[in-house]
Formats: C-alpha cells, sequence, structure tokens
C-alpha cells in the first residue's frame, strides 16, 4: 500500500510542510490512481499536475481534493450529473472551490453525482452508476456518491459534495467516511448549480473528523456574491476532546423509534455507539421532535418546488443540450429537457411544479413550509435541554443496485434521518461507527446553527473510541 | 340593438419604469442603452448555473423615493417573489418579482389612486429576423441579454381612470413627476416608460366592473389614448351586439387601429409565485426611508398645483395643467417673476396671476401644444410685459395677440413690436375715440335705437364699426363704456 | 389521486414532453408520493407562519458599482445556435 496514500490530508499537509513529502508527488500518486478508477466514481480527472505554483504558505499545502461535479470550476466540464449538461464548461468557478485552490487544495477530479444532486444512490447519473468500495454491486448512497466513493477508496484524500437532504450525510454513511453537512449558509452558494436554493450546502468527505474540521475551515465564510450566507461567528478550531464530558445527548424516538423504518443491524450498532458515548461521559435520553415525523413529506414538497424553478434555466437556449431547434419554441422547450433530464429528476420537477400550482400551492408547498417552521421549532426546544440530537445517519446500509429503483418513494424514505436537520438549516455530521453485515454504518450527531467546532469535538472523541478503520477498501 | 345605453369607460394603467441606476437589479453590470449585443451580460444576468442574484441598493432607494411621491405606505418588510414562465427573454425560466408583500401600497397621484409599486428585473431583448420586423410571420428569433436585470419599478394605479384622455393626462402627470425625482429617464420612445391598460366598460351608474383586458405595448402617448379609446369602442360594438367581452390580452396596432389578440385562453399562465429563496427580506428602515424623503424635490407637481390653486389664484384646471406639464408650470413662474419686476417699474397696472395664465394658451395654441415654450422665441420677460401693457391699456386685447404672433415668428420686445406696427391702443384721451363712436351711432340708427330701449346685444355692430375704423386698436371694453355713455340719455 | 390529464396539464406547465409510457407511470409514482405525504395536511397548523427564508437576515444589499461584465465570445461560447451577436431560437409566434 502505498504509503503516501495512507497519509490524512492533516498529515500529509504537515508532512509537506515540514519538506518530508512533495506536493507534485502527492497529486500525481492520487491523479493516477483516480485515473484508473473502476468505480466510475468521477467525471472527470486533472490530465496532468498543475504547473502554476502554490500560494506561499498556502495552508493546505497543496493536498488535491475531489469535487463534486455539481460546482462549477471554470474551464472544467460541470454537469451536475445530466445529460442536458453534458460538456458544460462554466465561464468562473463557485467561490467554496476558489477559496480551497487559494488555500493551497487544487482540483484533482470531478466526481460523479445523481443528476442535479436528486437521489439517495448515485444511480440517477447520465454518466452510470458509481460502486461502493465495501462491495462493488451496491449502491455507495447519494447524490454525492462519487466523492464519498472516492475517498473511501483512496483515489482522492478528501472531497467536497453537496447536502439538500442528506446527500452528503448518507453517502458517508454507506461508504464509512465522515460527512459534514454544515450550518445553512456557512459555505457560499455561488457556483453551485441549485438543486433546492433554501437547503443545498456544500461540505467536506473526509477520512477522519480532523480533515474534516480543516477542510471546512476554508470553506466557510460569507460571500458578496450569495445573498445567503454568513458571516461564520468565529475560527473553525481542529478538534481535540478525547471525551464527552458534560455532554448531554438526545435521542429523537420521533424518529429512530419509526417500526420498521430502520434495518435491525443499523439499530444495534447505534445502541452500541450510544453506549461508548456513556461510557466517555456523555448523558443520553429520549428527546421530542414531535413534527419530524412530517419532516420527509414537507421536504419532498419544498425542495422539488424549489428545484422546479432552479431547472425552468435548461431551456435549450443558452447553453447545454438543445433537442429539435428547428422545430417551434414550446417543442424545443419540451423535447430538450424530456431528452436531457433523467427519470428521476422529471419526477420532482413534476412533483413541484404540481405543488406551486394554481389551487394547490397553499394545500402543499404552503403547508409545508410551515410544517418546516415546526421543525425548526422542534430543535430550538430540544436544544435548550441537549447539545446534541443524535441518530443513525441512515436506516440501512448500502443497499443493492437496482433495488430501489423502482419504486421512488421507498428511495425517498431513505432520507428520513437526515431532512429533518437539513429543513432547520442546523449543522449535522455522520462518522462511521462500524460496520453491520460486512458494511459501513454512519452515526449522526445534530447540533444547532453554527455549533460546528463542538459538534467536530465531540464526533472526534467519539471517533477515537470508536476505532474505525477503513483502509481495508481503500484501492 | 342597445343603442340606448350608454357606457361608462373604468381604466386601470399598469406601468413599467426603468430605473436609471448605474447597474442592474441583481448585479453588478453596468446599464448601457445602446451597447453592443451581449457585451453587458454575467453569468447571473444570463441565467448561468450556479449564479445567484444580489438586490442593488440604490433601486432600492430609487423604489421607496417613488412610494413617497406616490403618497404610499413603504411596507416595513418586503420579499422578493419567483413568478415562473418559459420564454426566450427570461433567462432563468423564471423572473424575480414581488408579489403578495410588496414595497409600496396605496397611494395616490391626482385624481387617480395607487394600488401598488413594486420592484422587478427587466427581461432581455428578443430581436426577429423577417421582413416587418414583428413576431408575427418571422422564423428566427435572437435574444440580446444586455437589457436582462435592468431594474424596474411596477406601478399599478386603481382602476379609476374614465376615459382614453384622462389616461393620456395621467400618464403625463406621472412622467412628470418620476421625471422631477430623477430615477429614470420615462422616456416612451426608448422604453424607459412602458404603460399596459386594463379596460372594461359597464351602464353607467352600474357598480359591478365589467370584463377586463388587457392592452399592451402601446409606447407613446398618443398610442395609449387612441388603443384605449379604439379598445373601448369594440367593447361597445360587443355588448351592442349581445355578445360578451371575452378577457383576454390584446395588442394596439397605431397604424391600422387594429387590436389583435397576443395570448390565446390556453396559454394563459399559472406563474405559481413563491418567495425568491436565493434572497432575503428587504427591510425599509427609517433611516431608508429618511434618505429618500430627503432625496424628493422640493416641491412635486401635485403640490405645485396645489399651491398655484391656493396661493396663486389660477382656477384648478390650469393649476392642474400648469403643474402636471412643468415646462409650462415653470415658464408660466418665469413669466410671473419678470411681471413683478415690471409691475414695480411701471409703477402701477400689478398684473394678477390669473391674467397672466390667460396668455399661456394663446401661447401655446401658437407654438404647437407639444412644444415647450421655453424653446420658442418669445420669453417669458416678453409673454410678461405684453400682459402689462394691456392690462395697462396701452394696447387692446385683440392688438395684443397679434403682437404675439409677431413674437412667436421673431422674438423680441413687445413694446418694439408695438411701436413699429404702430398697434397702440386707441383711448378716449386724445377724443378720437369718441368722434368714432359718434360716427358708429350714426352709421347705424336702429342700433342705437336698441340700445338705448335697453337692448344690449345690439350694441355688437355698433362695437364692430369703432373696431374695424380702429383696426382693433381700441380697447373693446372702452369702446362699449363710450357707446353706452352716448346712449343713456 | 392525479390523473392522465393533470399530468399532462403539469408537464406543460413544466415544459416536459412526456411520452404515453412516461404520463402513466407518472401518474401513477406521483399519485403515491402525493398520498404519503397527503398526511401533512391532517396536521393543526392554525397560526403557524410559513418559513419563507431559513437565515435571520434581512437587507443584505449590493453598492450601485458597475463590475466587468463577460467579454461576448465567453458569452456565445457554448450558445446553442449564435446568430447576430445573440442566441437563436425559433421565433414565439412561430407555429
Amino acid at each position: 500500500m502505498n504509503e503516501l496514500i495512507d497519509l490524512t490530508a492533516t498529515q500529509a499537509a504537515e508532512r509537506i510542510r515540514a519538506g518530508d513529502v512533495d506536493a507534485a508527488e502527492l497529486f500525481e500518486a492520487y491523479r493516477e490512481r483516480a485515473a484508473a478508477d473502476e468505480l466510475n466514481a468521477f467525471t472527470w480527472v486533472a490530465p496532468e499536475s498543475p504547473t502554476n505554483g502554490l500560494p506561499a504558505n498556502a495552508p493546505l499545502r497543496g493536498v488535491p481534493v475531489a469535487v463534486k461535479d455539481l460546482f462549477c470550476t471554470e474551464g472544467v466540464p460541470s454537469q451536475a450529473g445530466s445529460k442536458i449538461l453534458e460538456g458544460y464548461r462554466p465561464p468562473y468557478t463557485a467561490t467554496v472551490i476558489a477559496k480551497l485552490s487559494d488555500a493551497g487544495a487544487p482540483l484533482l477530479a470531478k466526481t460523479n453525482q445523481d443528476e442535479f444532486a436528486m437521489g439517495s444512490s448515485n444511480e440517477n447519473s447520465a454518466f452510470g452508476p458509481v460502486l461502493n468500495p465495501w462491495d462493488r454491486t451496491r449502491v455507495p448512497g447519494g447524490s454525492s456518491g462519487g466523492s464519498a466513493a472516492a475517498v473511501a477508496a483512496g483515489l482522492a484524500p478528501w472531497a467536497i459534495g453537496t447536502d439538500t437532504g442528506g446527500s452528503i450525510r448518507q453517502p458517508a454513511a454507506l461508504c464509512g467516511i465522515v460527512g459534514l453537512k454544515p450550518t445553512y449558509g456557512a459555505c457560499s452558494r455561488y457556483g453551485m448549480i441549485a438543486f433546492a436554493s433554501s437547503l443545498d450546502q456544500a461540505g467536506p468527505f473526509t477520512r477522519d473528523v480532523t480533515d474534516a474540521a480543516l477542510l471546512f475551515r476554508h470553506m466557510v465564510g460569507r460571500d458578496r456574491r450569495d445573498s445567503t450566507s454568513l458571516d461564520y461567528p468565529g475560527e473553525i478550531e481542529l478538534p481535540r476532546a478525547e471525551d464527552l464530558k458534560g455532554l448531554r445527548l438526545g435521542v429523537p424516538e420521533d424518529l429512530t423509534g419509526a417500526a420498521g423504518g430502520i434495518e435491525p443491524g443499523v439499530r444495534e450498532n447505534f445502541e452500541a455507539t450510544i453506549k461508548l458515548a456513556e461510557g466517555l461521559g456523555a448523558s443520553i435520553e429520549p428527546c421530542r421532535l414531535p413534527h419530524a415525523p412530517q419532516a420527509l413529506s414537507a421536504y419532498y414538497l419544498i425542495a422539488p418546488a424549489e428545484a422546479s424553478a432552479n431547472l425552468a434555466r435548461f431551456d435549450g437556449v443558452r447553453y447545454g443540450l438543445r433537442v429539435d431547434g428547428d422545430k417551434d419554441l414550446i417543442r424545443m422547450y419540451s423535447r430538450t429537457r424530456e431528452v436531457g433530464f433523467g427519470a428521476e429528476v422529471k419526477r420532482r420537477i413534476m412533483l413541484g411544479t404540481y405543488a406551486l400550482s394554481s389551487g394547490y400551492y397553499d394545500a402543499y408547498y404552503g403547508t409545508a413550509q410551515k410544517v418546516r417552521t415546526k421543525i425548526a421549532e422542534d430543535f430550538r426546544s430540544a436544544f435548550d435541554r441537549f447539545d446534541f440530537i443524535v441518530t443513525p445517519t441512515s436506516p440501512c446500509v448500502a443497499f443493492e443496485l437496482g433495488a430501489k429503483l423502482d419504486d421512488p418513494l421507498a428511495m425517498y424514505l431513505n432520507d428520513f434521518l437526515a431532512v429533518p436537520m437539513s429543513l432547520a438549516g442546523i449543522a449535522a455530521i455522520s462518522i462511521p461507527s462500524g460496520l453491520s453485515d460486512g458494511l459501513p454504518v454512519g452515526f449522526q450527531l445534530a447540533g444547532p446553527a453554527f455549533s460546528e467546532n463542538r459538534l467536530l469535538d465531540a464526533a472526534h472523541a467519539l471517533e477515537r473510541a470508536i476505532g474505525f478503520d477503513g483502509s481495508r477498501v481503500r484501492v | 340593438m342597445n343603442a340606448t345605453v350608454e357606457y361608462e369607460p373604468v381604466i386601470g394603467l399598469e406601468i413599467h419604469v426603468q430605473l436609471s441606476t448605474r447597474t442592474k437589479m441583481f448585479c453588478g453590470c453596468e446599464l448601457s442603452f445602446g451597447a453592443p449585443p451581449n457585451t453587458r451580460t454575467c453569468p447571473t444576468c444570463l441565467g448561468l448555473p450556479g449564479a445567484l442574484p444580489v438586490v442593488n441598493e440604490r433601486a432600492i432607494h430609487f423604489g421607496i423615493m417613488i412610494g413617497l411621491a406616490l403618497e404610499c405606505e413603504i411596507a416595513e418588510r418586503s420579499l422578493f417573489h419567483r413568478k415562473n414562465y418559459f420564454y426566450p427573454d427570461l433567462p432563468k425560466g423564471y423572473q424575480i418579482s414581488q408579489y403578495d408583500v410588496p414595497l409600496c401600497r396605496g397611494g395616490r397621484l391626482g385624481d387617480v389612486r395607487i394600488h401598488r409599486v413594486h420592484l422587478e428585473e427587466d427581461a432581455a431583448k428578443l430581436n426577429h429576423l423577417g421582413a416587418s420586423g414583428r413576431i408575427h410571420g418571422s422564423d428566427r428569433s435572437w435574444v440580446d441579454f444586455n437589457r436582462g436585470g435592468t431594474p424596474l419599478v411596477e406601478i399599478v394605479s386603481e382602476p379609476d381612470i374614465r376615459s382614453s384622455d384622462q389616461a393620456r393626462e395621467w400618464l403625463i402627470l406621472l412622467r412628470t413627476t418620476l421625471r422631477q425625482l430623477g430615477v429614470s429617464d420615462v422616456d416612451m420612445s426608448q422604453g424607459s416608460l412602458r404603460c399596459d391598460a386594463n379596460v372594461s366598460i359597464r351602464p353607467a351608474g352600474a357598480s359591478e366592473l365589467g370584463t377586463k383586458t388587457e392592452l399592451k405595448n402601446m409606447n407613446s402617448f398618443a398610442f395609449v389614448a387612441r388603443g384605449i379609446e379604439a379598445e373601448i369602442e369594440r367593447q361597445k360594438r360587443l355588448l351592442d351586439a349581445g355578445e360578451p367581452v371575452e378577457q383576454e390580452t390584446l395588442h394596439f396596432d397605431p397604424t391600422t387601429g387594429n387590436l389583435t389578440p397576443l395570448r390565446s385562453k390556453e396559454e394563459a399562465h399559472d406563474y405559481r409565485y413563491f418567495p425568491e429563496p436565493d434572497l432575503v427580506p428587504v427591510l425599509a428602515t427609517a433611516e431608508m426611508v429618511s434618505a429618500a424623503r430627503d432625496a424628493l424635490p422640493a416641491e412635486l407637481p401635485a403640490e405645485r398645483a396645489a399651491r398655484f390653486e391656493r396661493e396663486l389664484g389660477l382656477h384648478a384646471d390650469t393649476a392642474r395643467l400648469f403643474a402636471f406639464r412643468a415646462e409650462l408650470g415653470d415658464y408660466f413662474e418665469q413669466a410671473l417673476a419678470a411681471a413683478g419686476g415690471n409691475g414695480a417699474r411701471d409703477g402701477g397696472a400689478e398684473l394678477e396671476p390669473v391674467e397672466l395664465s390667460n396668455w399661456i394658451g394663446p401661447l401655446v395654441e401658437r407654438i404647437g401644444s407639444d412644444a415647450d415654450p421655453a424653446s420658442s422665441n418669445v420669453t417669458p420677460e416678453s409673454l410678461a410685459a405684453l400682459a402689462t401693457m394691456v392690462k395697462a391699456r396701452e394696447v387692446s386685447r385683440d392688438a395684443a395677440r397679434e403682437v404675439l404672433t409677431l413674437l412667436v415668428q421673431e422674438g423680441g420686445d413687445p413694446r418694439t413690436i408695438v411701436e413699429r406696427e404702430g398697434l397702440g391702443a386707441i383711448s378716449d384721451d386724445d377724443g378720437g375715440l369718441g368722434e368714432l363712436v359718434d360716427q358708429a351711432i350714426a352709421a347705424d340708427p336702429d342700433a342705437a335705437e336698441k340700445v338705448r330701449a335697453g337692448n344690449m346685444k345690439a350694441i355688437g355692430p355698433l362695437v364692430g364699426y369703432v373696431m374695424r375704423e380702429t383696426k382693433g386698436r381700441a380697447d373693446g371694453g372702452e369702446i362699449t363704456r363710450l357707446i353706452r355713455e352716448r346712449l343713456s340719455n | 389521486m392525479l390523473d392522465r390529464d393533470q399530468v399532462l396539464h403539469v408537464a406543460r406547465l413544466a415544459r416536459l414532453e412526456l411520452n404515453d409510457e412516461e404520463v402513466d407511470r407518472m401518474a401513477a409514482e406521483l399519485s403515491k408520493v402525493l398520498d404519503h405525504i397527503e398526511a401533512i395536511r391532517e396536521l393543526d397548523l392554525e397560526g403557524v407562519p410559513p418559513t419563507s427564508h431559513v437565515i435571520d437576515v434581512v437587507n443584505v444589499l449590493r453598492a450601485d458599482e458597475p463590475e466587468p461584465s463577460l467579454p461576448r465570445d465567453i458569452v456565445l461560447a457554448q450558445a446553442p445556435e449564435p446568430l447576430n451577436d445573440g442566441f437563436g431560437v425559433p421565433s414565439p409566434g412561430a407555429v
């Protein structure tokens, strides 16, 4: 096993700073591995190492990063997993990616994903499904399946994804790595191809919590080009906690008690992890999130509604695919979008358009936004008594390719543990907490808005105690 | 056929105003009329994937100014909404506009109430290839996104307008007001002021509204009036024939006078409005409102009209005309100032504002109703001097009109013209007028007899005789006085 | 609960030309999803304000200062039909 590849990103950066490791060599090592990928994790790999020098004292020292294809990278294909954007090269770069580049993390590759971030299995990509490194007959999760698989398989030291309703956390869980969904507004959305504007957030995929903190630190910050981005209060610290003394953890029975919702193996692992947390000094108690069971329904009205508007710009006029341009205008629009979008995207556009349409707005979209208000209130109340809410990240381990493709509702139900946090805009992290039937299980900790430092600390302490080792699936 | 039913038109106007900010509503692209196509665009106003909007501070400021000038209530908190539909000039497939929480509500301008005022972004420019350059009949079109994203203010009036003339006059007042605010070029020919009209008719005295149609894209004040007039007539003909008015959108062609439906019913849009998640609410803080108030001009047209009536004693209609057509009001006030100087100098005959105002009409008649008096050959000082001369009976009213015509043609000083043309008034001072009056009475004893008997209508021919003899230089009032004097004993 | 006609109406609003098989499938799938979602309409949400914005921020405004625009050749670089220095499309009036 290549020594370089075994280094975490933090370790690699430190070794480069110390002069033990050469940044160009590190980049090339990863580039070769990415180019030889058999998991279909990538849609583009850098053809060569970066030729322009690194910014001096750049904190990330040249440790390369893989980026979900949803992010605009100037001059480099940015296709959002869709045929309608096949070959599209944007004239500008997303803010968070530019920030990482300035911090010394050059672009290694663009990763495969569910089309327009819609999916929980990465089977909705126009460029083929991504395979789970733990079992190549199974899905890596979605929508950021490519980023998760790349990190788990050691094809990239770390990666960026997006989380709208679990699209970072769930693939992180299914691939046995760390995934963080930051507080809404912490990272800029400028240049991030929009799925659901009030939910989308960029976040890190890493091998451990320390790497996640380091990467997040260089993504965070207000962007004047994104009106919904915020000044993050304070610096992002690297975690150091080794115990959970004094922390109050809440288990939301409204979610975890869901009969038949969570696989036995996952539930077993969750209970074991809770015990571990108690051993580290945390107190565990049940907590109420009374409207959380309705979160999935609210999410599957709000997200598609916003998406139906965000995807209206894909019309064959200015860029991307155009079909039947010699026919009348409506024909051109309708055929372009029919051919260019995959089944799941069309489903969600239809759902969203319906939820907003005349006569249905109040009953669907309007009601969903009220449920959202209640869910945010539920979390605020819960955080009066608890430091963090904990749940399994995903109700199941990685399922087989094709297993849920015929049943969209079954696929949507995968998200029920992740979606409430998205609706409330709060911070949530998934860390690998063990295996069930040989497949990774993820443990989710959710904290109030701007609680990332404390969250990362707690996750770090727990991670140490769990001692999960995913190195065996590195290629 | 119901020929005897009187119909009352009910008209509301929807006006779009392009703001004269430096940059677009949601991005920093510079606004520039006439720039080469697609040279003023960026990811945001092109609707590229991943781009986001950011609100232009100055557009909000201008929006609040407009709201204050129209006496609206400024919303403490307003939201942007997405208005969703597909069209090539709409790059995102939705327009960022305002829906049920607009910047301003209520208000009034002149005698028309305002329903609401809100901010939105302009669409891009869709150009058509093909002979006529119009949509119907062309095969290919192309889009220039320079204009896309320009800040627009939409002003919606209540349906308080009752005639096409009133619509035109109110639109002129609105344009004058907005121009004085300095928030827009408000040029209909360039598209910085656009007007759509909602028109319906109902039996006079009815309180229920009839079905309304929407007229779009009338790009001059005259076309607005003619389009509305044509639509009123069309609806009258329909109702008279027992047919219903269909709710539709119509295009008025000023060259043919035809009204053509623009959209069929099944294309009726479901805009699926929802709050814009990429933007945050706008709070009109006390600071923002007072900054807007401070930026308002000292006197807006409606206030000026009130002052003209109240302090200068002008009749209401005249006051409004002069206030709503700023060029007339400006000219009038300059003339009035000059007249004050004249009066002091001549030590007599101080000219009343009303008397001076009576001379604006004749001036406008001579230069054309669309012309600006300030660019004519008649300076405000000259007009004031002429009016003062008439008041002082130095020249008769009729002679003065001749002088005015000459002033319009050649400019100069009225006094000089009067002397040169020998148009000075004849009065009875030198006895000449009395002689002519005696001649008139002698020439028409019948008329003289009737006047002596008390029939004042018969005085006309006698006055006319003297006027002809004096070539209009005598003052009609003076002639009448002398005739009566002669015939009263 | 969503019949063919409704699906066709929504598809037209969304400018999606679904084929017959898709229309039927969509009707079934969306109906199933909506059935599940229906439950939220049973909740008592009287007096609850809808969330229109997640973050508690107002008045994010930009100074009215020009920023560089994109050069036209870049703007048109990926246009499906460059025409007259702009983006060619079928005319809206053409049938």
